[in-house]
């Protein structure tokens, strides 16, 4: 298949064999109880490096979500190989957090005991538990909000009590869908400026998936592009030179930004309208 | 208190007046006969000489007793297994059939068996009243292991809890929100079955009461027992609607519940 202009970018640099994540010819299938099926994702192949900050960007239904599932060994993939730090994913991926799309956060648990649950359940006391799980919310912004049922605060308050309880386990990887998708743009910037704060601080290896283009040349070291589904492949990918750290409203001013967006965009544009075509516009 | 809330209840006292009223004046003129329909006074005063001589409370506390007894028992029984039937699909798909058939068999019919089997005193009461909420109880916490959000599913594992772990964290929780969102219905029924096996045959309770002043055509009697088994189901009610809000202070609405 003739690959589309534009991707004539920088390869994927592998950084030495023990990537934290890499995905090897990923194809996921789906077989329907009526006998069809429908290939989500095609050949995909991914590296994350430790410390890098990787996102995926494409339109609407292209599998974005299911090669994260994959990264995290929700669910196995039909053809292809993951390995993590160099060893093959068998069942879950327990060096990764992963940050959902949707609302994930225990209903029934108030703010602190969401955070602190992830401790808890590793054996660690719960009076110490609670105590590190105080100090995240501190660093989220939500001290005064320990208390509070997740139905008592709002979806921004919500998505950080979320990487609260995620980074509290002190993964090495860090997976997260859309997780500011539902935000308006303002809470967007601030808790994209408040996640590079928190990467910045211990340098995970993180595997954004997002739809926009913005927020992920924004926050990212690289940015992979996927085409429009089924079949959804990987078009290529983009290193993003800007200095660090960065401020998300200051750095889309920037001419290297506006240069690298036209580029991507460039490539981008296309599968959009694919997938628009594809999903009715939904 | 608010100036609609006072509204409110003056209205509410309006509606019981009015309704009492309307009753006093048909069987004062003979509209309605007072041998069938007695009359307000008649009622009031009976249920005036029950709590003055005392004989209530005997009836008021055997009811009670049968109803938490049903309440607590069919409510363990149906969240033991309706949480093992959520867990095994396969064993709930076998007996679904099954459940379903005494489930749409009206209870009462199962009384007698229960007199024979339990004799007449509380226990053959409490039988009927845990076949009603056992049920309700079933049906919630089977619905609400089985719709567990797939995402807060899918974290609890990224976030290391084992089956164990998820059972406590995650189904359980989620099970008896579901159960607590039915409180209302499973104590009402747990109420109907005291009442319904008192009345089919027993030595005492309010079911009994009625059922005494119906077969010497007490008409004063059988409403005069029916007034305070009003008063005794909204007085429950009130108590599990607080015990409600204390433990569903998580839920932003009460949810709809299966019956």
């Amino acid at each position: 298949m003739a690959r589309p202009a534009g991707t004539a970018a920088k390869p994927a640099q592998a950084r030495g064999e023990s990537a934290a994540v890499a995905l090897d010819a990923v194809t996921i299938s789906f077989r329907f109880a009526d006998g069809s099926a429908y290939t989500a994702v095609e050949a995909a192949s991914l590296k994350v490096a430790d410390g890098e900050f990787v996102s995926i960007v494409g339109p609407t239904g292209c599998g974005k979500t299911t090669l994260l599932n994959v990264a995290a060994g929700l669910l196995s993939p039909s053809a292809g190989r993951t390995t993590i730090f160099g060893t093959p994913l068998g069942a879950l991926n327990e060096r990764a957090g992963y940050l959902f799309q949707a609302e994930a956060l225990f209903p029934w648990k108030t703010a602190l005991e969401n955070v602190a649950i992830g401790l808890e359940v590793a054996g660690v006391p719960r009076r110490e538990a609670r105590k590190r799980a105080e100090s995240w919310l501190t660093r989220v912004g939500l001290q005064r909000f320990a208390s509070r049922y997740p139905h008592m605060l709002s979806g921004g308050q919500r998505k950080r009590v979320g990487l609260a309880q995620v980074l509290i386990r002190d993964p090495k990887i860090l997976l997260m869908d859309e997780p500011f998708g539902p935000l308006d743009a303002q809470t967007r910037q601030i808790m994209g400026n408040l996640l590079l704060d928190l990467w910045n601080a211990d340098r995970k290896a993180v595997l954004f998936v997002t739809h926009d283009l913005e927020e992920a040349i924004a926050l990212s070291d690289r940015v992979v592009i996927m085409s429009a589904g089924p079949a959804a492949r990987i078009l290529g990918e983009w290193r993003v030179r800007l200095p660090r750290p960065r401020d998300i409203a200051e750095v889309k001013l920037e001419p290297a930004f506006l240069e690298l967006h036209r580029e991507i965009w460039h490539v981008l544009k296309t599968e959009v309208l694919k997938g628009y075509a594809q999903t009715g516009g939904g | 208190m608010g100036r609609s809330r006072i509204n409110l209840i003056v209205l509410q006292i309006l509606v019981a007046v009015l309704t009492i009223g309307l009753w006093h004046v048909l069987t004062a003129t003979d509209v309605l006969p007072p041998f069938f329909f007695s009359t307000p006074g008649d009622v009031f005063s009976r249920v005036i000489k029950w709590f003055a001589e005392g004989t209530i409370w005997r009836h008021l506390w055997v009811t009670l007793v049968e109803s938490v007894l049903a309440f607590v028992l069919g409510s363990v029984a149906g969240a033991l297994v309706g949480f093992w039937f959520a867990r095994k699909p396969f064993l709930a798909a076998v007996l679904d059939p099954y459940v379903k058939m005494i489930n749409a068999l009206p209870r009462v019919v199962l009384a007698p068996i229960f007199a024979l089997w339990l004799g007449l005193g509380i226990w053959s009461k409490v039988a009927l009243g845990v076949t009603l909420v056992f049920f309700v109880v079933f049906f919630n916490v089977y619905q609400g292991v089985k719709e567990v959000s797939h995402t807060v599913l899918a974290n609890a594992r990224m976030l290391g809890m084992s089956e164990r772990q998820l059972m406590r964290h995650v189904y359980w929780p989620s099970a008896l929100s579901w159960m607590f969102s039915s409180l209302h219905t499973s104590v009402g029924f747990a109420v109907v079955g005291a009442v319904v096996g008192e009345y089919l045959g027993s030595a005492a309770g309010l079911g009994y009461l009625i059922q005494q002043a119906e077969g010497v055509f007490d008409v004063a009697g059988v409403f005069a027992g029916m007034f305070v088994l009003a008063v005794f189901v909204v007085a429950i009610d009130g108590l599990v609607s607080v015990v409600e809000r204390r433990l569903l202070v998580w839920r932003p609405l009460a949810a709809e519940t299966r019956t």
